[in-house]
């Protein structure tokens, strides 16, 4: 089969590494809001522990 | 062996993946295929790490039915979910470069291609299965016994497809005298790039679950068995152990355990 010309091959390469990086980057976005989570959580329960610390028991949360 | 933090290893795999990407470009030559070839450094190293993954994922779910320690029943689940990223990557940038090559999206009578897509579809299947069981210990062990006879499928099936009779889909190293030594440095380094990519994510991904069990013992720990444990974000989180004695690997599951 005959090679593509560089214009029409070029729009080819150029997506398949973009969906590759896209799908990198939708991934990694993903785990950023499960670790935005994960920190937030934290500063509840920071809170919590605070509040058990200053003797106030286990309030409803 | 001394395990690089994950941020020395996440800056090593730009590293090499950008010194990859900079030889596909700059430095390796055109073959007959002409320009689209440069797809080939992509999608070759996803397609090899995703079927490396899955068998990875076997050998974890191996050594968790042998040991009973979830951080193996964990590792299992991210290999086999970085695997399967990887896999949706492969069949994108496979499809594109058919459609430039041979002006179509998908050849169904290509063996190469209808085999990789029924071992992703296979493991696609695992997320439903495991999710079915309530039960975290059936769950782990379910899943693990699927790992297993599904990762020994991966290379009979890689072996089946190499003694079938190539129709349109090239062999990468099968032609005599192999790829010529410019090019082959350059698969070389986009492979390592693609691998350390893959391991630094199932880091990374392993670190993240281990946070959001250590935070369910945290909530556990100062709420009190009155409040039952919310199970923050361990849905997905395989293995995550009701008992406080298996709780151990949270402390650092990406550490090797011997």
């Amino acid at each position: 089969m005959p090679a593509l010309p560089l214009d029409e091959a070029g729009k080819y390469v150029a997506a398949a590494y973009v969906v590759f990086v896209a799908l990198i980057l939708v991934y990694v976005a993903i785990m950023a809001a499960k670790l935005e989570r994960i920190q937030r959580e934290l500063g509840e329960l920071a809170d919590l522990a605070e509040q058990k610390h200053s003797g106030g028991g286990v309030s409803d949360v | 062996m001394k395990v690089p933090s994950l941020r020395a290893q996440a800056a090593a795999t730009v590293a090499i993946l950008a010194a990859g990407f900079t030889l596909v470009f700059f430095y390796a030559p055109l073959d007959t295929e002409g320009f689209i070839q440069k797809i080939f450094y992509l999608h070759v190293p996803l397609a090899i790490c995703s079927l490396a993954g899955f068998v990875v994922a076997g050998i974890h779910a191996i050594r968790h039915l042998r040991s009973g320690d979830p951080v193996h029943d964990a590792r299992s689940y991210v290999s086999i979910h970085l695997s399967v990223i990887f896999g949706i990557a492969v069949l994108a940038t496979g499809s594109i470069w058919a459609r430039a090559q041979w002006g179509k999206w998908w050849v169904w009578d290509e063996p190469t291609l209808v085999s990789f897509l029924i071992v992703f579809l296979l493991y696609v299947t695992y997320y439903p299965l495991r999710y079915a069981i309530e039960d975290r210990e059936r769950q782990a062990r379910y899943a693990s016994v699927f790992a297993i006879t599904a990762g020994a499928f991966v290379p009979l099936n890689f072996l089946a497809v190499r003694l079938a009779d190539p129709l349109i889909h090239p062999r990468t190293f099968s032609s005599a005298g192999g790829l010529p030594g410019s090019m082959l440095l350059t698969f070389v380094v986009c492979l390592a790039g693609i691998a350390l990519l893959w391991l630094s994510l199932v880091r990374f991904e392993l670190t993240a679950k281990s946070a959001s069990a250590k935070l369910a013992r945290l909530r556990r720990a100062l709420e009190g068995e009155a409040h039952p444990p919310p199970l923050a974000g361990s849905r997905i989180a395989p293995g995550l152990p009701s008992r406080t004695a298996s709780a151990s690997w949270m402390n650092d599951p990406t550490t090797p355990r011997s």
